[in-house]
């Protein structure tokens, strides 16, 4: 039932694209096409995971025995970078059609900010392993859902030319905000 | 304290260093690969990087203006085998036609195996050159003329309206800058340059600081603003120094295009600020299918000419739009406000070409 709770509102009451706007310049740029919005979404879910079980480790058996906490910012970005670079080496060599699909976005998700504030929200929350885990991979499905949400409207602005003036990327943000006022809507649901 | 934190940080870093360098080594071995260029030159390289950076490497100059990330879509060639389907980055840059024609994004194309690729001849003749000043003379209170002749190769070819990166020098090292070439494409031994003095600007700054006889290294012929092969009317709009590729323009037209009929729209602010004007003057007395109209924003009595921004002189001078195509060169503000004119003269964006600098 915790889980439930914790994967519910990862996605919905505190989605990590539309409360907190991390990971905005893949957001915007890649909703674009729905499909490779998808791809993008699940390798941000993937990546998110990882890194946080990873960061899990890092921080409280590392870290904190060694009394070094101030040196999470530093240590999480350098972890997440390799970690990356290397999901990136080993799916290019063992899965290519998995590589192929969204393999290439990797590189791409190094700088992210959605992942890196994953992993410092976890810090905050104080949570043990397993629902750090399972917080990290809801937050991931959060943003997962919420690009291919944006991917599926900008499907629909290509018919519908509103405010040229704006510009792909405005109308895009404008969009983002309505998004965020409809989610929340889901407040109090768990 | 920091002991333990300098230590740590110094561990931890090698570790994670050494993790991708063995990574590396084991799986993004891709031996050798060769590489064969419209069909006929070919080389072997080490398979692991992306297509753009084994090209530059041998001096095959790709155009790129975002260093790789796959946003700009200027680095698009065709491979023709080896290159498998577009991926999903490709995707958001190039139209269904490009990839089912078999354009790739070269910054975004890993080389893991054998590749057959096409890269158009524009492209092959960008080349490096190294050249003298032979002439820097100031034509306005802040445009010089420069004149360089090739030393080595000892010439250039290009197309009227093209544009050089030239090498700059200065305290901190060196960077390129991009200049268009205002002589004309016919003489291939010297190239000219006009040059605008932006304060703190380090191009300008250094191409200004050169004298008569300094060597000077540059590459070209660049971008895909130049005169097309039509029988349409050639309309030019200039601005400022934006004069620089449309005078290349009407030299190579002089020499090649006299058929066509061709106006040139010249914006300046005042009569001091306007340079080549009796070149164009004598060119239009001698020639009636040149018509050559300049004018100025802030004019002084003696001037007889057209007056205000050079989009309304447009506006009021331009003749039936049907037949022509345009090329423009200026600050963006002008562009903007002049392919609003272009628009309402039935000019379409298809058959407009600009340089916004």
């Amino acid at each position: 039932m915790n889980f439930i709770v914790i994967i519910l509102s990862a996605i919905l009451t505190s989605n990590i694209a539309l409360t907190f706007f991390l990971g905005m310049c893949p957001f915007i740029t890649i909703s674009k096409k729905l499909d490779v919005a998808i791809g993008m979404g699940i390798a941000v879910t993937f990546v998110m995971t990882i890194t946080a079980a990873a960061n899990w480790i890092v921080y409280y058996l590392v870290l904190i025995p060694l009394g070094l906490e101030y040196l999470q910012f530093l240590v999480f970005i350098i972890n997440i970078a390799a970690i990356v670079q290397i999901l990136e080496i080993f799916i290019d060599h063992y899965f290519p059609p998995l590589y192929h699909a969204f393999g290439i976005f990797l590189p791409l998700i190094t700088v992210n900010c959605a992942i890196l504030g994953i992993s410092l929200f976890m810090v905050l929350r104080s949570q043990p392993f397993i629902e750090s885990v399972v917080f990290s991979f809801g937050s991931g499905i959060g943003w997962l859902l919420a690009i291919i949400t944006m991917g599926a409207l900008r499907k629909k602005l290509i018919f519908s030319k509103p405010l040229a003036d704006f510009g792909d990327a405005g109308i895009t943000a404008i969009i983002a905000g309505v998004m965020a006022l409809g989610f929340i809507g889901f407040t109090g649901v768990v | 304290m920091i002991l333990i934190s300098l230590i740590f940080m110094n561990v931890f870093a090698i570790t994670v260093s050494l993790l991708i360098i063995v990574a590396d080594k084991v799986m993004s071995n891709y031996g050798s690969c060769k590489i064969i260029i419209n069909d006929d030159k070919e080389f072997e390289v080490n398979g692991g990087t992306s297509l753009l950076r084994v090209l530059f490497e041998r001096k095959y100059f790709i155009p790129s203006a975002c260093g790789g990330k796959g946003t700009c879509g200027y680095c698009k060639l065709k491979v023709t085998d080896g290159g498998g389907p577009a991926l999903p980055t490709e995707k958001l840059i190039l139209s269904p036609r490009e990839m089912s024609s078999g354009m790739r994004m070269a910054c975004q194309l890993k080389v893991k195996n054998d590749l057959k690729i096409e890269i158009p001849s524009e492209y092959l003749e960008i080349q490096e050159y190294i050249g003298e000043i032979s002439v820097s003379e100031s034509v306005t209170s802040d445009i010089n003329r420069i004149r360089i002749r090739l030393t080595d190769p000892k010439t250039i070819k290009y197309k009227p309206g093209q544009y050089v990166q030239i090498k700059v020098v200065t305290d901190e090292g060196t960077d390129f800058r991009a200049y268009s070439m205002a002589s004309n494409p016919n003489r291939t031994d010297e190239i000219e340059l006009n040059v605008k003095r932006i304060p703190d600007g380090i191009g300008s700054t250094y191409i200004h600081s050169l004298k008569v006889g300094d060597p000077i290294e540059f590459s070209g012929p660049y971008g895909d603003f130049y005169l097309q092969k039509t029988h349409r009317k050639i309309v030019c709009v200039a601005g400022g120094v934006g004069l620089a590729p449309l005078k290349s323009i009407v030299q190579y037209w002089k020499d090649n295009e006299r058929h066509r009929r061709i106006e040139l729209y010249y914006g300046a602010r005042t009569i001091k600020d306007l340079y080549d004007h009796e070149f164009f003057e004598e060119l239009a007395r001698e020639n009636e299918n040149f018509l050559y109209i300049p004018g100025l924003s802030d004019p002084d009595e003696k001037w007889t000419g057209e007056t205000g921004f050079i989009h309304q002189i447009l506006e009021r001078k331009m003749t039936e739009g049907e037949n022509s195509e345009a090329y423009l060169c200026g600050p963006p503000i002008m562009i903007d406000a002049v392919m609003g004119v272009l628009d309402k003269g039935s000019i379409s964006d298809d058959r407009i070409w600009f340089d916004k600098f």
